[in-house]
């Protein structure tokens, strides 16, 4: 049975034959990088352009106004109540309970003291079936490419293990404007640094056209995508 | 200019009004034009079906005869097909290779490289979009898939239109969709020929025109016979057949140019 | 495996009609995901036949076609990034074994296993055992072009293993015992009404007041399917990528089935033809442009993910890759069809394809339809076919490929496969051609004998009307079954030249 191996790879070097073609070489023409600098005004218009047509939520915030905001997200998940009265405690319950990855900076979470906060590690995971009760996932992520509305996630403690980011049905994903390319060669050159680690490319929220090619947001993954811009 | 043409089979033996414009035209712009009688078929036919070792006694007889293009006999090749000038351009050199005939694959190249089809010619090698036409119908165009995709040749046809006088040019819904017509195509898979052809007809007559014109009377002889079955009254003609067209000769739509035996 | 031999006349059920428009059952599995159906005329006369099968396929492709159009336009150096995806495809096939070993090497450095397998059976084998092994009897799958080719599900059932297909499009297809008729959008044949239909009656849990709004079905299927990811020990996925130079593999999708599979179960299996490499890493930046804007028509597909091994607290601990042969070293053995294998199944060459926009995916009688589908078919079973004439050479294809494969081309070449192996062996229709391709050869290559045989369409004038004719007896009705063909003129233009030049000559001499 290992003779398949052996096999399929003597057959692929008779099917290329004693001539076999030269290696080609490999014409780049195309635009290494965009015109416009990391985290430049540009850059962040076209982002938050993009992801709007995905239907993605976005907000800008200062890293001051970043903790309210996310207690304003996150207060009542679901069913986010907007004009929250303050110290008044949203319904307690799991659905309304939040993970998060270890390495989160914890001033983030300041706001949301009446929550139920719960972390995650790769040595104390929760369970599908837990993240499955829990409502909404915050997390930081590695790189954001403008053209084409994306953000990646690199697994690193600051966004967890992919299952956190994929159960909950709200995620709030947190960016830092400097952490925005434009194009998605810069992304992928600063990717290649760590290349072993698990990467998770998002685009707008979990989506289908399988019927009839009309796009409908919302399927497996998470059905919201807040995407927290912050300068 | 010295001009050889390449009249094609299917407008030789069927649509000869074609190439006669092409000629008279050609005259009218004041180049002289060439008509190399051992021609016959530039072997596409063959060539498509898979008949390539059918195909290399065509092929090599078409290059044969073009052959002093190459050594300046004549400035150039026209051909009035966008099919055709595809096949010279992209196929005989193959098709040569292929049989091991190396040299005439190479002198396939030098004519392909001297072949135009007539709006490259005239847009391109002649320099004219007004080319003193006179043609006072609404017409609308199909830019047929080897004009557009292997060839390229844009939008000239368009533009040669354009500036023809009197003439009305209304654009054609999903123009650039294939007729259908796909040379043995349309008798291998007859059914879904004439599934797209109906589609096709079915945007001529939404233009409301009087004439359908293109550059390659196999696919207007398609569409034609769509047209004709379907009793709608929109003309086929071919490019050279409307840039032919003076107010002193003026070519009347639907009426054959037929010449007496 | 299915319960019928042959031809998938259907099991269950007559194939879909015009005259039983309500029918919910597909085509039924058939025996070879590669070969089944009526020949391609005849299926696509049925399939013609289907007025709603038209009308979803000509909605969705003309919705598509638009989408892709829009978001190409917006790159400006798309024609680039085609010349690269294009060489480096090339690259990968020039130096194949190479490659693969590369990969074998990372994948297995990161504590992935990797599997070789020849065929469809032996890819299968692998499989089965691996799950086997696991002890559990139900697996979760992602959409994989791959696994439909060698027919894993089939394969697996007969193990009594259960494969829930966990893509949107996929699990309709398989709830309706149907095949997929597009690569990227398995049910494009089907519309709302009938997919909700189908979830009715066969999904078991949908909600009784259902409604055909694409958002309540696509919730029927999110609740249908949690459970099974949440509970899964097994997943199994095809992958669109898989680099070399660091052993990491790619999943594109847009539903998040993909993330689950890839993510919540303890194993995955990931089956992969031995084409689906990229050299390296950073030349992904290339894939992920050209691949969603092609299929999908978006600037990027919603979730891509990509995992290299096993990365330990995270993710499936178990990790097996199956490299996939199955006819592959036999099309990369042709040097004019080799190209196919550059296919990263985009499906931007069904979308613009006329033919294929009028017929459907199930009239090419095999997993891979199309215009792609209609060139490696044929090389894959390495069988005669028709499906290399199932195209009118528009070159719609070409223009779009985002990897630059020459499809009309190859349909060419593949057309002069089809005519060696007829002339090997000929059946009626071969004979007839031959003949004719013969007696025109004879006729076109010579001036004098094609300018004799020119004349010869003249006779026709005898039976025109009006100057067109409507009726020619058999094989000339086929052509006017649908159209007239106009009556053939007085004089051959060949003719009218060597009159007038002859005119001339009296002239010059009076
Ligand atoms: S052949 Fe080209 S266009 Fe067709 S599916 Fe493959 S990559 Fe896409």
């Amino acid at each position: 049975m290992s003779d398949a191996r052996s096999e399929i790879l003597s057959r692929v070097r008779d099917a290329l034959g004693a001539a076999a073609p030269t290696p080609a070489r490999i014409p780049r023409a195309y635009r290494p990088a965009g015109e416009h600098a990391a985290g430049s005004d540009e850059v962040l218009d076209l982002l938050v352009d993009r992801l709007e047509d995905y239907r993605a939520h976005v907000h800008r915030v200062t890293a001051a106004g970043l903790p309210g905001l996310l207690a304003d997200l996150l207060g009542g998940t679901p069913g986010r109540v907007s004009g929250r009265v303050p110290g008044a405690a949203p319904a307690r319950g799991a659905r309304s309970a939040v993970v998060v990855p270890p390495g989160l900076d914890p001033a983030w979470l300041a706001g949301l003291a009446d929550v139920d906060v719960r972390a995650d590690t790769r040595d104390a995971p929760l369970a599908a079936t837990e993240l499955d009760e829990v409502g909404a996932v915050v997390t930081a992520a590695r790189v954001a490419v403008a053209e084409t509305g994306t953000i990646v996630l690199d697994g690193e403690p600051d966004q967890g293990r992919r299952a956190i980011s994929l159960v909950p049905d709200v995620h709030v994903c947190v960016v830092r404007t400097s952490q925005v390319v434009q194009t998605v060669p810069e992304a992928v050159r600063l990717l290649d640094a760590h290349p072993e680690r698990p990467l998770t490319w998002i685009s707008g929220p979990s989506a289908t056209s399988d019927i009839e090619l009309d796009r409908v947001e919302g399927v497996h993954g998470p059905r919201t995508l807040h995407v927290v811009l912050v300068r | 200019m010295r001009i050889a043409l390449a009249a094609t089979c299917i407008a030789d033996a069927m649509f000869p009004q074609a190439p006669r414009a092409v000629v008279t035209l050609l005259e009218r712009l004041g180049h002289e034009v060439v008509f190399p009688p051992a021609q016959a078929c530039c072997g596409q036919m063959h060539v498509n079906t898979g008949y390539l070792a059918d195909a290399v006694p065509v092929v090599r007889n078409h290059v044969r005869t073009f052959a002093p293009v190459a050594d300046g006999e004549w400035d150039a090749v026209v051909v009035p097909s966008g099919s055709c000038t595809g096949s010279i351009r992209h196929q005989q050199r193959m098709v040569l290779e292929r049989a091991g005939l190396d040299q005439e694959a190479r002198a396939a190249t030098a004519v392909a490289e001297r072949t135009y089809e007539l709006s490259e010619l005239l847009v391109d090698v002649l320099g004219v979009t007004d080319v003193g036409a006179w043609f006072p119908h609404r017409v609308t165009y199909h830019p047929t898939c080897h004009s557009l995709r292997m060839l390229g040749v844009g939008d000239k046809p368009e533009r040669l239109l354009r500036a023809v006088d009197g003439l009305e040019l209304v654009p054609l819904e999903q123009a650039e969709g294939c007729c259908g017509f796909g040379g043995t195509f349309s008798l291998k898979n007859a059914d879904t020929s004439a599934a797209m052809l109906q589609d096709k007809v079915g945007h001529v007559v939404g233009t409301g025109a009087e004439v359908l014109t293109a550059g390659d009377w196999s696919c207007l002889m398609h569409i034609g016979g769509g047209l004709s079955r379907g009793g709608t009254g929109v003309r086929p003609m071919h490019l050279a057949e409307i840039l032919v067209s003076t107010r002193e000769a003026p070519v009347v739509p639907g009426e054959r140019q037929e010449v007496a035996r | 495996m299915s319960t019928f031999l042959g031809m998938p006349a259907a099991r269950g059920g007559s194939a879909p009609d015009a005259a039983a428009p309500d029918t919910l059952a597909g085509v039924g599995r058939p025996d070879d995901p590669l070969h089944w159906g009526a020949s391609f005329p005849d299926a696509a006369r049925t399939a013609l036949a289907n007025q709603q099968l038209r009308r979803n396929l000509g909605n969705a492709t003309s919705t598509i076609r638009a989408k892709r159009a829009r978001v190409v336009g917006e790159v400006p150096d798309w024609e680039e990034l085609r010349d690269a995806g294009s060489a480096l495809k090339a690259d990968v096939l020039a130096r194949l074994p190479e490659l693969l070993e590369q990969l074998e090497r990372n994948v297995t450095a990161r504590g992935g296993v990797v599997h070789w397998a020849r065929d469809a059976a032996e890819a299968n084998r692998i499989v089965a055992d691996l799950v086997r092994a696991k002890g559990t009897d139900e697996v979760v799958k992602v959409k994989s072009m791959a696994t439909q080719e060698i027919g894993l599900n089939e394969a697996l059932a007969e193990d009594g293993i259960a494969a829930v297909e966990t893509d949107l499009a996929e699990l309709i297809v398989q709830l309706a015992d149907d095949m997929p008729s597009h690569i990227l959008v398995p049910a494009i044949h089907r519309n709302r009404t009938e997919i909700r239909d189908i979830f009715l009656e066969r999904m078991g849990d949908a909600p009784p007041d259902l409604t055909d709004v694409p958002r309540e079905l696509a919730m029927a299927a999110r609740a249908h399917l949690r459970r099974k990811f949440l509970s899964a020990k097994v997943a199994i996925s095809g992958a669109n990528f898989a680099v070399a130079d660091t052993g990491t593999l790619a999943v594109v999708e847009s539903e998040g089935n993909g993330r689950m599979c890839l993510t919540l179960p303890e194993t995955l299996i990931t089956v992969m033809g031995i084409e689906k490499l990229v050299p390296t890493f950073d030349d992904l930046e290339v894939f992920l442009q050209l691949l969603p804007r092609s299929s999908t028509g978006e600037r990027m597909n919603p979730y891509t993910s990509m995992w290299t091994g096993v990365t330990p607290g995270d993710g499936p601990q178990e990790f097996h890759l199956v490299l996939l042969d199955n006819g592959r070293t036999t099309v990369l053995a042709d040097e004019a069809g080799r190209s196919a294998l550059h296919c990263i199944r985009c499906s931007a060459c069904l979308n613009v394809c006329p033919v294929y926009e009028r017929v459907g995916g199930h009239a090419y009688g095999s997993v891979y339809p199309g215009p792609i589908g209609a060139i490696l078919t044929p090389q894959l079973t390495g069988e005669k076919s028709d499906l290399p004439y199932a195209s009118t050479l528009c070159g719609a294809c070409y223009e779009v490929c985002p990897v630059k494969i020459d499809i009309p081309s190859i349909l060419v070449e593949l057309r002069a496969r089809e005519v060696e192996l007829g002339g090997a062996a000929p059946d009626t229709s071969d004979r007839v051609w031959q003949a004719a391709m013969k007696a025109a050869s004879f006729a076109m290559a010579d001036g004098d004998r094609f300018r004799r045989a020119a004349r010869v369409p003249r006779v026709l004038r005898a039976i025109s009307r009006h100057g067109v004719i409507r009726r020619l007896p058999f094989p000339g009705s086929l052509w006017t079954r649908s159209r007239d063909l106009p009556e053939p003129p007085r004089q051959t233009f060949h003719d009218w030249w060597e009159r007038r030049a002859r005119q001339a000559r009296q002239e010059d001499e009076r």
